[in-house]
């Protein structure tokens, strides 16, 4: 019925065939206790020049695809977030595993 | 969908966390200010600043040419946030914000984003299918509307300052904004006077 | 302001390349505009190039321009008039096939 979609990366899904036909969840939800700690973290990261928004995507992206959709959106942030940390050296390895 | 996050994530957070804090990078102050101050912007902000457009064509002006300057007079501190840009609806045009690549939105005006901005469903259908998405959310534009969908793809955040419905004549800034949803300002969405309250 | 070198109304096309697929890569062309025809509908200004920001590279400033497309030849489907305005760099940008000049 629908054509083939072109290539992609993971995250570049916008017009997909995937999700033609699925409806959007009306989910109203703010971010939760977890999101809004993540969320607060990133700020001040940004805040301090630790990590740009630029590095926290490319940190989500680079995220292998069957766990990119099974992550929640700020379960993806944080694994970017503690990626980039230690890719930084800022943090070492242990301290997020 | 906005399931709650594992255990294991909120715990891998807090390793995180009071790492950084042990090193010093990071304090819980610095956390509780960054949540506060997110905590405070709403789509309120946004809601007034096109109410005030509607009533004020200099300040309609204003914030068609530079978004991010009408935020600041709303009281809104722009310093190091990104560019706010204001997609102007007129007779025949009807604009819809979407983030295919992930999920950037102007919280500055708006607050954060809901679920459903993004979810994978929104991001992907709004840019192909933005008609489907308005039915479903029961949306109707006047016929012969055109639909322009706007990817925000780089340093710019845009909202939708939609046009003034009928039955408003004589509404102050506050009835007005309240008729100003935070969908109405991503475009899903277009201000409905309830029709008890329409004036002439 | 760096030098734009569109100007609103110009004839351009996205480049058909995909750098993502040859390593490591920050890329903020969405994949369903690579090798479309596009208009310039504005000038937004320069920007720090996201592409190396991401990487934590010095990153020039590029000029960002939004651009209308229209839906037939991105999808064949949605209703006749209906568009898409969206934020590339120059960099990503080249004239239409019809403007290029001979060489």
């Amino acid at each position: 019925m629908s054509e083939p979609d072109p290539q992609h990366a993971t995250h570049d899904i916008g017009g997909l065939s995937r999700f033609r036909c699925t409806p959007v969840e009306r989910d109203e939800a703010p971010p939760d206790a977890f999101g809004k700690r993540v969320d607060a973290l990133r700020q001040v990261l940004a805040g301090k020049k630790l990590m740009t928004v630029d590095e926290l995507r490319r940190g989500i992206e680079s995220i292998p695809e069957d766990e990119y959709f099974a992550l929640t959106y700020y379960e993806r942030w944080m694994t970017s977030i503690a990626a980039i940390m230690v890719e930084k050296g800022i943090v070492k390895a242990e301290d997020v595993a | 969908m906005s399931a709650p996050a594992r255990p294991e994530s909120i715990a891998k957070l807090e390793k995180l966390v009071a790492s950084l804090v042990a090193r010093g990078v990071v304090s819980e102050a610095d956390l509780a200010e960054a949540q506060a101050r997110t905590d405070r912007a709403s789509p309120e902000i946004g809601a007034h600043m096109v109410a005030r457009a509607w009533l004020d064509p200099e300040w309609r002006r204003m914030m068609l040419a530079n978004g991010t300057e009408a935020a600041e007079r709303m009281g809104v501190s722009m310093a190091g946030a990104p560019p706010l840009g204001v997609l102007e609806d007129k007779p025949g045009l009807h604009h819809l914000v979407v983030c295919t690549l992930c999920s950037c939105y102007p919280r500055a005006v708006l607050g954060y984003p809901p679920s459903w901005y993004k979810s994978f469903e929104y991001r992907s259908r709004a840019v192909r299918d933005p008609r489907g998405v308005l039915v479903e959310w029961g949306t109707a534009l006047a016929p012969g509307t055109q639909v322009r969908v706007v990817d925000s793809t780089a340093d710019y955040r845009w909202m939708v300052l939609p046009m003034r419905p009928a039955g408003t004549k004589g509404w102050s800034e506050d009835q007005l904004a309240a008729l100003v949803t935070r969908d109405v300002l991503v475009g899903v969405a277009l201000p409905q006077v309830p029709v008890a309250l329409a004036a002439e | 302001m760096t030098a734009s070198r569109y100007s609103v109304g110009d004839a351009v096309q996205v480049r058909d390349d995909w750098p993502e697929f040859r390593g490591p890569a920050h890329i903020r062309t969405p994949h369903y505009l690579r090798g479309k025809p596009g208009r310039i509908a504005r000038v937004l200004g320069s920007f720090a190039n996201p592409e190396d920001l991401a990487f934590a590279r010095p990153a020039p400033k590029r000029v960002l321009y939004h651009v209308l497309f229209e839906r037939p030849p991105l999808w064949a489907e949605g209703e006749p008039g209906d568009d898409i305005l969206v934020e590339i760099f120059e960099h990503w940008l080249e004239p239409a096939p019809t403007e290029r000049k001979a060489a």
